[in-house]
């Protein structure tokens, strides 16, 4: 009785799951690519995140916000986790505009741990007028905001092409295999040997997408790493607690003539 | 409830009950004649109020953080999962708490469908058990809107429209509901108040649907009334306490399986992104678990007649125990009605299958199909068996579960009268 209820709720949620809507049919499935960041004690690779955020703040941000993001979340455990020094000296690296001071003028000053991510564009107008009338998207939860996820970003990245026969591209609007609609107007920003990674890795296109998917799969879920070790700890300790209390049932339904 | 009059030990004890008996309440609970062959699909009222319970503890910690605000809204919602202290838990916990809720509440519903527990004398009990159901639908509803994502705004957006299409008076309701000529912040900010209004209106319902149930007593698989107290019954506690306990930290475990590893899964990943009035998703589909009546209301081409089939659906719920003509209810001893049921139960899976995809081609079809199909199970399917069914022989009682040949279908009736 128990094996078979517990077999029914575990079918009907995985029904549940397959019964997702599906996306339109003309979109090709992203490409899987086997994160670290995935499974059940899946953490983020540091070194990963580290050249992510390079990539993230000498490609994507001339374009991109990332207004959700403090400088101190690059410091703080489970991300790229740079020292306190280095993230003290990211922030300052930023020019914020602060104030009204006492004579009611705004300034500027350098960045500071406590501040949010500096945003290219003063407002989402600004943006899209600079873009050619496409919004380039705030990055803070990118990755949760697209069916397909982290697959999905890195896709994109690496899925630019020449547009098949047939097939006319308005000026600036690129080929993308991935994206839906296979339109997008994001340029191909990445080539190979963009960014100078300080650790020695190559920076090839591919490494460059998957670098910089890592570091925004963190910062949609920077919770990641903490939540998975929770978790583990939480169910362990649930499995227990059912084992005890389903002993304790038995012995007491022991005393009447049924079954449990 | 029980035989004998409880009277408290100490002397303090007796000089509160004789004021407020909240005593003979807590002893009325514990000693509760409880039918000794429950199985573990009636763990789930336990399992219900520990999801209420759960939800309006996350949802209070949760409205210290939110603001409920168009322009703010979002970011509140990011501020919760990045810098409160285990903000990420509590939401996760509260947004998939939803759907184990609608989950458990399914269950329990079809449960009482199979073994007919809305059937005389426990009429009130499903009666208000549908307006739980009800509330329960509207506070997730006006809960999905609060992060005020793209889903948010445009699931509101469907929903609040369907009020449109009553006739005359429609666009001015719309307008009233709306608080605005649109989906906009007025809106957001009544539906953050009646969030957190609906909730407390559901306990009070509970308390209701349990005392009700307190009455006539629990159904139980064999459908039978029994003496109580007797060797047919265990006093609740501890006996269903603990096989309670049990069930619901089975059904935690696959809670916390959602909340920890895919806490997302169950959500639209459009709704991370902020809401914008300008932009229409693709595909604009509730939460899974309202997916069925939205089925419904997109097979019928007429809008307003899409409406009233809708609520229809649930309404005639309401009316479930008139119109099954059957003297026997437990499925169990049914053997034409519990085909029927599981066909009920996969049509209802299908329609919420097909509320999920785009109402076109096939789909529109299995969604016409499935309606029609559900609403002959009741209208026409649930009188007609009641009336021809041959049903299989009732136990005298659960302790005599050997056929004794001879059982009345109507004892189930008769015995009651005794009590």
């Amino acid at each position: 009785m128990i094996k078979s209820s517990i077999k029914l709720i575990v079918l009907s949620f995985l029904l549940l799951i397959s019964l997702r809507p599906l996306q339109s049919a003309e979109m090709i499935d992203p490409i899987k690519v086997d994160w670290s960041f995935k499974g059940l004690t899946g953490t983020f690779d540091r070194a990963s995140l580290q050249r992510g955020f390079q990539v993230y703040k000498e490609v994507c941000a001339s374009c991109h916000s990332m207004q959700y993001l403090s400088y101190r979340n690059l410091g703080e455990p489970g991300g790229p986790e740079f020292s306190e020094q280095e993230v003290k000296a990211i922030a300052a690296s930023f020019e914020i505009e602060d104030g009204p001071d006492s004579q009611g003028e705004m300034f500027t000053r350098p960045g500071k741990p406590s501040d949010k991510f500096k945003s290219p564009y003063p407002n989402v107008q600004a943006a899209t007028a600079a873009n050619g009338g496409a919004y380039p998207p705030d990055m803070s939860v990118l990755v949760k905001a697209r069916k397909g996820g982290a697959n999905y970003i890195y896709s994109v990245l690496v899925g630019y092409e020449d547009p098949p026969q047939g097939v006319t591209l308005d000026e600036g609007v690129y080929y993308n295999k991935y994206m839906v609609g296979n339109k997008i107007k994001m340029p191909n920003n990445l080539m190979d040997g963009l960014v100078e990674y300080s650790d020695g890795t190559e920076s090839t296109v591919d490494q460059m997408a998957k670098d910089v998917t890592t570091f925004l799969a963190w910062a949609a879920e920077p919770e990641l790493e903490e939540r998975h070790k929770t978790g583990v700890k939480v169910i362990i300790y649930l499995i227990l607690l059912t084992t005890l209390v389903y002993l304790s049932m038995k012995k007491i339904w022991s005393r009447v003539d049924t079954e449990v | 409830m029980s035989e004998h009059e409880y009277v408290p030990k100490s002397k303090a004890g007796k000089w509160f009950n004789d004021r407020l008996p909240l005593l003979t309440l807590g002893a009325h609970l514990t000693d509760y004649p409880t039918p000794k062959n429950l199985n573990y699909w009636w763990t789930f009222g336990g399992i219900l109020t520990f999801c209420l319970i759960t939800q309006i503890v996350t949802g209070i910690i949760l409205a210290m953080h939110y603001v409920a605000h168009a322009d703010l809204a979002f970011a509140s919602v990011e501020h919760i999962m990045r810098d409160v202290n285990y903000g990420w838990l509590i939401r996760y916990i509260h947004s998939n708490g939803a759907s184990m809720f609608f989950l458990a509440v399914y269950i329990h519903i079809f449960r009482s469908l199979f073994y007919g527990s809305y059937k005389s004398p426990r009429e009130v009990i499903w009666i208000i058990g549908l307006m739980i159901y009800l509330l329960m639908m509207a506070a997730a509803f006006m809960g999905y809107v609060l992060p005020w994502g793209q889903m948010s705004f445009w699931g509101a957006t469907v929903i609040t429209n369907l009020f449109s299409a009553i006739p005359l008076v429609g666009d001015s309701i719309t307008t009233w509901l709306w608080g605005a000529y649109s989906v906009d912040n007025p809106t957001l900010n009544r539906f953050f108040s009646l969030h957190y209004l609906i909730p407390f209106l559901i306990l009070g319902l509970v308390i209701l649907h349990i005392w009700a149930l307190h009455v006539p007593g629990n159904n139980n698989p064999v459908g039978i009334d029994i003496k109580k107290p007797s060797k047919d019954t265990v006093p609740f506690h501890p006996y269903i306490t603990i096989k309670d306990a049990f069930a619901l930290l089975v059904f935690m475990i696959i809670f916390a399986g959602f909340v920890f590893f895919t806490p997302n899964v169950l959500g639209h990943s459009d709704n991370y992104i902020p809401a914008n009035p300008l932009v229409t998703p693709a595909h604009i589909v509730p939460e899974w678990y309202l997916l069925p009546f939205y089925a419904i209301l997109r097979s019928v081409p007429d809008k307003l007649g899409g409406v009233i089939l809708m609520f229809s659906a649930i309404f005639i719920l309401f009316v479930l125990p008139w119109l099954d003509t059957s003297k026997v209810r437990s499925a169990v001893f049914r053997p034409i009605y519990r085909q029927f049921f599981w066909i009920l139960v996969i049509d209802v899976l299908m329609l919420g299958y097909v509320g999920a995809m785009p109402a076109e081609g096939i789909y529109l079809v299995l969604a016409r199909v499935g309606t029609i199909y559900y609403f002959l199970h009741f209208i026409v399917v649930m009188p007609v068996v009641g009336y021809l069914e041959k049903t299989d022989p009732i136990p005298m009682s659960i302790s005599e579960p050997v056929l004794t040949g001879g059982a009345e279908p109507s004892l189930a009736r008769k015995v009651n009268d005794k009590v």
